[in-house]
């Protein structure tokens, strides 16, 4: 009953909208020549400008609301003028619903306006109930090309240009590249399943003996096919998934990522594949690619340069890899005689990696949490 | 958001019932409504959606476009569309939307008195009476320069002018300058109410050191003015609760602010302050039983979380919720009114002394009155950082004003290590 109570109150609480002063919320997003706008007006606002309550109850209904539609459009994209390189970009309505904000109701107007030519600069001027209320202002979003940028339209300030520009391929390519390589350094499961899989790559087996390599190129060599196989496979599947080709739920994904880091660390120490972990490498590989995906879309996608931000993943993520092979082979290499590398590394560390992948999949399997990574 | 000052606005002003009476249905479909919107709270964006019905209420308007001062004031915008020259029906239509902007605590009301008064709003010199008008729009929009601007004007061309100089002295008052508020409280002797000019004599002394004389000035005033009406007692009987408030007379304090509400006046300013009064006093309960039902207004809703909060209420969470998607949109607008407010939330309620300091100094940037004063001291105490509140205590030591509460943080802040 006492719960009932609280819900109650939330429901009066927030039914007794706030007073703010009138603000519309105006959300451009530009992709190539084409901008795609949202605009919401608050309901009170357009009932005092153009009128909406039609049977004069004081209330307005999404009926009322529909009826003047056209009226509602034609007032509102007269008011706003978007242009780029000195051309003008007719805003036409697509679509109309209903949204609330912290104080009430508002009309979402959704509209289209096409440029001649791709945008660079965009010139956007707003007079949105200005004559009536001065006080009025018009809270700008912009997106383009994976950012965004806002601005606040007032009677003292109605225009505003926006450069977009050289929000340059470049510097785009380059920050999904920095993304890459920042996830493969906090993504310690491809860390560790990348080594289960290059430890024994300076050793040969022999009999039932590890035997060092005899050459610094016969390790490099194994750790190349490994670390091109791993890089194939997952790229696939992370171009694949990004695309929206295949999706695959996250929780199966996370689990099986676990399960190839536990399964390639075992490997070391009981010896299922010895000859073929290239292969082993590219099966999951494929898995991995997924995890990497689904890091992907919680950065969002620029549609316009989906493609470029792939790539530039993808490569911020073999830049990752290289840095860390690149690191851990020389050292391999140098150890590789050693009983520190032979027994303590190779068998004690595919051992802990083992019971930390184990947790792991514990961990996503049962959606638990009690690992502090 | 309203401070001392929207309060102090425009003597005898006439406030207009509140009407909203909505049918039993009209409500619960609102409140259907209403869920959405909560529901819609809970995330970043909400997301537009096509509602399943057509009667299905999506917003219910403070008025009805017949209700008769709505016509009136239609007929008004129509006549002012013909001819926006005509003084007065500019003037008639800037002054209906002000006190409906005071009635129902809606700042849009504000722009549309300043959207009446057209192509003055932005002239040097309009008619004396639409300056004052406009300065009293500028008050409530917080552009204090402005507005003594403007009020300087219209006394330098009409010295006689009551309404202007009683609207200086309280803007003089907010703004800490006493010596020139004393002088325009003495100068409206005989051009306004006698009890109203009194009041703000005895209003300024409050705050230079005479507060104990002061108080007992204000409480004869309003003896000696029995016909005072209800708009002029609620003036006073506000001081005076202010005033025995800050002097730490709690009990009678008490009785004026009761009997200021039982004047049944709405008055956002009012009940924002008996709110203070009664979380300092740790009265939680009946701060809870004050400001239940009135959500709507931003200050109310903070003062009552705190309540809520010190009593382990579940209301409190939701209202926090609210409380945060309001200070975004506020800072998504460029406002920068809530700022005391916010430090007030992110110390008490969200118990962050870091960032209360850092929004309290913001605030006090702009806003002096003894409260930004005290907010920022308090921020600073929290987080044991003396240093940060050094403005805030030069202005309390220098200034000689009167409040225990400030005084008991300045004492503790001086008493820390720097």
């Amino acid at each position: 009953m006492r719960r009932w109570l609280g819900i109650l109150l939330v429901l009066v609480s927030c039914a007794a909208s706030a007073h703010k002063p009138s603000d519309s919320y105006l959300t451009l997003k530009v992709d190539g020549a084409r901008v795609d706008g949202q605009w919401d007006i608050a309901l009170r606002d357009l009932d005092f400008a153009i009128g909406l309550d039609g049977n004069d109850d004081g209330a307005i209904t999404w009926g009322e609301l529909k009826a003047r539609q056209g009226n509602v459009a034609a007032y509102a994209l007269a008011r706003l003028k978007i242009a780029s390189g000195g051309a003008a970009c007719p805003p036409q309505a697509t679509g109309h619903l209903v949204d609330h904000h912290s104080d009430g109701a508002y009309a979402v107007l959704q509209f289209v306006a096409v440029c001649p030519d791709r945008i660079e600069t965009l010139k956007v001027s707003y007079g949105l109930l200005f004559d009536v209320d001065p006080q009025h202002k018009g809270l700008l979003r912009l997106e383009a090309g994976g950012r965004t940028a806002t601005g606040i339209f007032s009677p003292d300030k109605p225009t505003l240009e926006l450069k977009l520009g050289e929000v340059s391929r470049l510097s785009q390519f380059v920050e999904y590249g920095e993304h890459g390589v920042w996830h493969i350094w906090i993504g310690y499961d491809h860390i560790l399943f990348l080594l289960s899989l290059l430890l024994p790559a300076v050793l040969l087996r022999t009999r039932r003996h590890w035997e060092p390599v005899a050459t610094f190129g016969e390790g490099f060599w194994d750790v190349f096919r490994i670390v091109t196989s791993f890089t194939v496979a997952h790229s696939v599947t992370l171009s694949l998934a990004a695309l929206g080709v295949i999706q695959l739920p996250s929780r199966l994904v996370e689990s099986a990522i676990a399960a190839s880091v536990l399964l390639a660390a075992l490997n070391n120490v009981f010896l299922l594949v010895i000859g073929r972990r290239w292969l082993v490498a590219f099966a999951f590989g494929l898995i991995h690619g997924f995890g990497f995906a689904s890091v992907l879309a919680d950065l969002g996608l620029p549609r316009e340069a989906l493609l470029l931000a792939l790539v530039g993943f993808n490569v911020g993520v073999e830049v990752g890899q290289l840095v860390i092979v690149s690191g851990f082979l020389p050292l391999a290499y140098a150890l590789r005689r050693t009983w520190l590398y032979q027994k303590l590394l190779l068998i004690g560390g595919s051992l802990i990696i083992a019971a930390v992948a184990a947790s792991w999949m514990a961990e996503r399997i049962l959606d638990i949490k009690f690992l502090p990574f | 958001m309203r401070r001392l000052v929207d309060r102090l606005g425009i003597p005898g002003c006439v406030r207009i019932p509140f009407r909203r009476m909505p049918s039993s249905l009209i409500q619960s479909l609102r409140l259907l409504v209403g869920l959405a919107a909560c529901l819609g709270l809970g995330v970043a964006v909400a997301a537009p959606f096509q509602p399943a019905d057509d009667s299905v209420v999506l917003e219910r308007l403070p008025f009805r476009a017949s209700d008769p001062v709505q016509r009136e004031l239609r007929l008004l915008r129509e006549q002012l569309a013909e001819n926006p020259r005509n003084e007065e029906v500019a003037l008639r239509a800037a002054r209906s939307y002000y006190r409906l902007a005071l009635a129902e605590g809606d700042p849009r009301y504000v722009g549309y008195a300043q959207a009446a008064l057209g192509h003055w709003w932005n002239e040097k010199e309009p008619p004396v009476r639409l300056l004052v008008m406009r300065a009293t729009l500028r008050q409530y929009l917080h552009d204090f320069e402005g507005a003594l601007e403007d009020l300087g004007q219209a006394l330098e061309r009409e010295p006689g002018n009551g309404s202007a100089r009683f609207q200086r002295a309280i803007i003089h008052i907010v703004r800490a300058d006493y010596p020139k508020a004393r002088a325009d409280c003495e100068n409206s002797q005989g051009l306004v109410a006698d009890v109203m000019a009194d009041a703000c004599v005895a209003t300024v002394d409050s705050f230079t050191g005479k507060a104990r004389e002061a108080y007992e000035r204000l409480r004869e005033t309003l003896a000696r003015h029995p016909a005072a009406t209800p708009t002029q007692r609620l003036w006073v009987l506000s001081r005076i609760a202010e005033v025995a408030y800050r002097l730490g007379r709690a009990e009678e304090a008490d009785r004026y602010f009761r009997e200021a509400l039982a004047l049944g006046i709405e008055d956002n300013y009012l009940l924002a302050t008996y709110a203070e009064f009664l979380l300092d006093e740790q009265r939680y309960k009946d701060a809870v039983t004050l400001l239940e039902g009135r959500e709507r207004s931003d200050v109310l809703l903070v003062r009552l979380a705190l309540a809520e909060k010190a009593l382990g209420l579940p209301e409190a969470r939701e209202h926090e919720q609210i409380i945060r998607a309001r200070f975004d949109a506020a800072r998504l607008r460029g406002d920068k009114l809530h700022l005391q407010d916010e430090a007030r939330f992110t110390l008490y309620f969200l118990e962050r002394p870091r960032e209360a300091i850092a929004l309290a100094r913001e605030n006090y940037q702009t806003q002096r009155e003894p409260s930004d004063a005290r907010m920022l001291m308090e921020a600073a105490l929290a987080a044991r950082d003396p240093g940060a509140a050094k403005p805030a205590l030069d202005w309390f030591y220098s200034s000689g004003h009167e409040d225990i509460y400030i005084r008991r943080v300045a004492e503790a802040l001086r008493r820390l290590p720097p």
